[in-house]
């Protein structure tokens, strides 16, 4: 059962993920990425991330992704007209960046033991366990995190003044 | 039908995970390269995160270990910073330039 739900989301994630960057019109694109995040959550259960499976869902596909398409449609952004400029970036950009998928995908498949196989319920983090390290081991980095969000909150807050 | 049952009893290498997390950022890597519109770019950066904290959680999983999970919620912390201050970032710059294409948002190239 493993197996097929993994093939299922992970094909769902990669279709998503390659329309995201298929589509012209911002909007598809948005709706393309809720598609790859809740493609993620699954997995995320699948590995035992049950805490993480549903902070994916009510913050990235909640929250941020509601923020992009709040922004898109108050800037009322319509799809690319011509095709980028940058056509030699790109020629040479693209086939390094599918050099480096396949060296990558070849030393994750060669490299990473065999025996290493992730069965369903085999590790469980749900939030106790992650509360539990989060206000121990990382208590430090956890209340650093909450000053960067007061930077960001004042960040946007002075961004949007109607001066700039 | 003894093979379906082997099929559906068979467990998922760790490394499928990890390869899947690899497609995904490259995908994203290679939109932030060739889309033009701002918030398009804005989230093949998101596309790229979100396939990093996959490949966190699997060595999590194969660690049996709590931390990969931890560094995955400060990834998705500052991903959201992030989100507010550049789409903040983009309000502004839509309303001084009218435009939302990168190509003409250039005054910072030497």
């Amino acid at each position: 059962m493993d197996v097929v739900l993994f093939l299922v989301f992970a094909a769902i994630a990669v279709g998503c993920a390659l329309n995201l960057v298929l589509q012209t019109h911002p909007i598809s694109s948005a709706l393309s990425l809720i598609g790859v995040m809740g493609s993620l959550a699954v997995l995320y259960l699948l590995l035992g991330g049950e805490f993480l499976a549903a902070v994916q869902l009510i913050v990235y596909a909640g929250a941020i992704m509601v923020l992009f398409v709040f922004v898109i449609m108050l800037l009322n952004a319509g799809s690319e007209k011509r095709p980028s400029k940058k056509v030699l970036r790109t020629a040479v950009a693209l086939p390094l960046l599918f050099t480096l998928a396949g060296v990558a995908a070849y030393i994750m498949a060669t490299q990473v033991p065999r025996t290493e196989a992730v069965r369903f319920g085999g590790f469980t983090a749900g939030p106790y366990e992650v509360g539990r390290a989060l206000f121990t081991t990382w208590l430090l980095p956890f209340e650093v995190t909450s000053i960067l969000i007061l930077i960001a909150i004042l960040g946007a807050v002075v961004l949007a003044r109607k001066e700039i | 039908m003894a093979d379906l049952t082997q099929v559906l009893a068979a467990e998922v290498p760790l490394s499928w995970y990890l390869i899947l997390s690899v497609i995904l950022f490259v995908i994203g890597a290679a939109g932030f390269l060739i889309r033009r519109n701002i918030i398009t770019v804005f989230m093949c950066i998101e596309l790229m995160l979100n396939a990093v904290n996959l490949s966190f959680i699997a060595f999590s999983h194969m660690l049996k270990n709590v931390d990969g999970h931890i560094y995955s919620f400060f990834v998705m912390v500052v991903a959201a910073a992030e989100a507010a201050v550049g789409l903040a970032i983009i309000l502004t710059v839509f309303k001084n330039r009218a435009t939302l294409e990168i190509d003409e948002v250039s005054s910072l190239k030497l």
